[in-house]
């Protein structure tokens, strides 16, 4: 490891006239591109390569929370295992949760917990499965954009899709979207995901150094970036979905039920 | 959490067997379509996503330098693991690998080692110190049946476009040697039927299961039985000869 | 958004804009601010005054007066569990089955893994459904065999007032019941069930916008070698 931080060093994680080491700028996005429904099994799931990232996810639920005692009988839980596969990194990973998945996790849980209506299916759990194939940092936020796809496709009802991604800063410069070499060795990296219609701020992360303006002009690289990403999202599913709009019948019975309880939020 | 199979698909199942029938319109003998992808992931040293029917499994090879084992100073390491992954089915759970993961691993295992598919003792780097470790790890996606023969295509396939990563010893990356190419064929017993490769359906009312890996020579190399029935000794001879016969077949196709 | 909303037969996201003219919201949707967006990945639909979505994809949203097939899944004394593809396991009263059940003795009459048909006796908001057999189409399914689709692709299968399965049946004598949850019961002659499941599968991954209905004819009448006797619908 040491031979390689000694070149590195050496190389410039962004040069004088803005071009980073893949040739990015630093308000570009690595290439996304994203299919939904590619699992038979799964009740919803989508596919996302980021860069070269690779990542599934699929949803299970709404399904009977399990064990009993879990349940909450006032709304559904929010189930998010983030993992990532032994193969998918340079240094094989043991199997197995480790102590970085259980965090990202929870947070992914609780990002989704604030946009899926869960109080109209109680005691029930709404199961999310990320899994990592291949990874070059940005994970989390590759795996949430998909997960995302994923619940809508499995009909989960939500308020709206949450967008995700990330800047930091390398080589003194704040940046969108950090690749696995501009994460090791640059000076900040902050994961952020973002409800697209109300830009409300479901997950934030960050680790590294930056001033206070600094991280503005990173949430602000990344909003942007989020709407882009929300664009792509909302392709991939009416990709999957369009052709089955004019087969359609009426829908059935008679005047249609008005949702749960769920009004002038 | 297991489903219930409705009682009525039990018997339509047994009564299209009984007239020659499977639910997906294949013959007794006959595999699935089988999709091959080397080289799926790039971190890995050697990979290969398979896709037999429905059943979707991702197999990736890392290979490191590390120590031997005492017993085995100047012989490189294999180590196979299985994970089944939650979401490729409502019936697997997440946690430590279940029975079933585990078994699957050490088929598959067992069939490579056994046949010294690659040779351990040519992955010696300095004798006593330092040799190459092989991980190859089964990753289900998608579960419609039958894992041990997707896992056991995949684990042949990533290992046979491995790159064993010699630059890490300033060396030259070359490719892992193959030298004997193991194919398991997996038969299911549905009454007194037995079928190949069976699918979701057939694996979840069947009596008892054979697994039969052959290699290129028509020589056994590994196999495993499973599930709660039994097997006559002529079902065992006519499960290896449709193995061999159909092994022939797959093996073309992971080799090629 | 530019104002305008999406056309009559558009696929809609969560989230995404439905109406804010004083239309009412319907099932699949949610109001916020004078404004009602979509829940559901679905198809936008209006009529008497709301503005629904109809889901796309996902488990089964139970209906009043559904009929589906389900499988039993456990037994108490008085009542049984059924699993019907929804996110809860539907209770089924002794009380609502064609038989007299003494307490206890429910066994005697549906097992563990028997299916049945039924119907959706009541929903509730919070998706808890009642099941039904007392009416007299309702019952135990005994023999043929079960098909999952999505429960999305129902309407498809049924037809726009049941024309494809009076396509279907022009051709295959097969007893068929299609449960709004999804599950297809078929018996019947092993070429007609045949014809009956590739078609079913047909109607299941068909992608392209139109021509379903004419491909199935196609496939039907190059299979019984003869046109169909019904009146044609083209789409």
């Amino acid at each position: 490891m040491e031979d390689i931080e000694h070149i590195v060093k050496k190389l410039k994680l962004i040069d004088e006239n803005g071009v980073r080491l893949d040739g990015r700028r630093f308000d570009e996005l690595r290439p996304i591109r994203i299919e939904a429904g590619i699992l038979k099994k799964a009740d919803g799931s989508a596919y996302i390569e980021w860069g070269n990232n690779r990542v599934l996810a699929a949803v299970y639920g709404p399904r009977e929370a399990h064990p009993r005692h879990r349940q909450d009988p006032a709304k559904a839980l929010v189930q998010c295992r983030y993992n990532m596969a032994p193969f998918s990194v340079t240094d094989r990973k043991r199997p197995g949760p480790d102590r970085r998945s259980v965090e990202i996790s929870k947070v992914i849980s609780e990002a989704f917990e604030r946009v899926v209506f869960t109080e109209q299916f109680p005691r029930t759990s709404v199961d999310i499965f990320i899994e990592v194939l291949q990874a070059d940092a940005g994970t989390r936020c590759a795996g949430l954009t998909a997960a995302s796809v994923a619940l809508a496709d499995a009909g989960i009802p939500m308020r709206d899709l949450v967008a995700s991604c990330a800047s930091g800063k390398i080589g003194g410069v704040v940046c969108l979207d950090l690749n696995k070499d501009e994460d090791n060795f640059g000076e900040a990296d902050c994961p952020m995901a973002i409800v697209h219609r109300t830009g409300e701020i479901v997950l934030l992360q960050m680790d590294g150094h930056l001033t206070q303006e600094e991280f503005h002009k990173a949430m602000d690289l990344s909003t942007e970036a989020a709407k882009r990403i929300y664009e792509l999202q909302r392709e991939a599913l009416l990709r999957r979905y369009a052709s089955v709009a004019e087969d359609m019948e009426e829908p059935r019975g008679g005047v249609p039920e008005p949702p749960a309880g769920v009004d002038e939020l | 959490m297991t489903e219930v199979i409705p009682e009525l698909m039990r018997e339509h199942i047994h009564r299209l067997a009984a007239s020659g029938k499977r639910t997906d319109g294949r013959a007794f003998d006959e595999t699935r379509k089988l999709v091959i992808e080397k080289n799926y992931i790039k971190t890995a040293e050697g990979s290969a996503r398979v896709r037999l029917g429905n059943t979707d499994v991702l197999v990736g090879v890392k290979i490191d330098v590390g120590e031997p084992y005492p017993d085995t100073p100047n012989s490189g390491v294999l180590s196979t693991s299985a994970e089944l992954i939650p979401m490729a089915s409502p019936s697997f759970e997440a946690g430590p690998p279940s029975p079933v993961a585990i078994e699957v691993a050490r088929v598959v295992d067992r069939g490579i080692r056994e046949t010294k598919t690659v040779n351990l003792e040519k992955l010696c780097i300095t004798p006593k110190e330092k040799v190459w470790i092989m991980f190859i790890d089964i990753h289900a996606l998608d579960y419609d049946g039958n894992l041990f023969d997707a896992a056991s295509y995949g684990a042949v396939a990533a290992l046979s476009c491995a790159k064993v990563p010699a630059s890490k010893l300033g060396q030259k990356d070359y490719r892992l040697p193959m030298e004997h190419w193991p194919i398991s064929v997996t038969s299911a017993k549905i009454g007194d039927t037995i079928v190949v490769d069976p699918n979701l359906d057939e694996e979840r009312i069947a009596n008892a299961r054979l697994t039969v890996a052959t290699d290129e020579n028509g020589d056994l190399r590994a196999m495993q039985k499973g599930l709660r029935g039994s097997f006559r000794w002529d079902e065992v001879r006519k499960v290896i000869e449709t193995s061999e016969r159909v092994g022939r077949v797959i093996r073309e196709a992971i080799r090629a | 958004m530019d104002g305008s909303y999406p056309a009559r037969r558009q696929v809609v996201i969560p989230g995404e804009l439905l109406d804010e003219r004083g239309l009412k919201p319907g099932s699949g949707t949610f109001r916020e601010g004078g404004k009602i967006f979509a829940a559901r990945l679905g198809i936008r639909s209006e009529g008497d005054g709301y503005v629904s979505v109809v889901p796309l994809g996902g488990r089964y949203i139970p209906g009043t007066r559904d009929a589906v097939i389900g499988k039993v899944i456990d037994a108490g004394p008085s009542h049984w569990l059924v699993d019907i593809n929804s996110p809860y396991p539907a209770p089924l009263h002794a009380t609502e089955s064609p038989w007299r059940v003494e307490f206890g003795d429910t066994e005697r009459y549906l097992r563990v893994g028997d299916a049945i048909l039924a119907g959706v006796l009541a929903v509730d908001e919070a998706m808890h459904v009642q099941l039904t057999m007392a009416d007299r189409e309702f019952g135990l399914l005994q023999g043929g065999q079960i098909l999952e689709i999505s429960p999305a692709k129902v309407p498809r299968l049924l037809g726009r007032q049941g024309s494809m399965i009076s396509l279907i049946r022009d051709f295959a004598r097969v007893r068929m019941f299609v449960g709004q949850n999804g599950r297809i019961w078929l018996d019947g002659g092993p070429d007609d069930v045949a014809h009956a499941v590739h078609v079913i599968h047909m109607i299941e991954d068909y992608a392209p916008l139109t021509g379903l209905t004419d491909t199935v004819r196609e496939y039907l009448e190059s299979a019984y070698g003869r046109p169909a006797t019904g009146p044609t619908e083209r789409d």
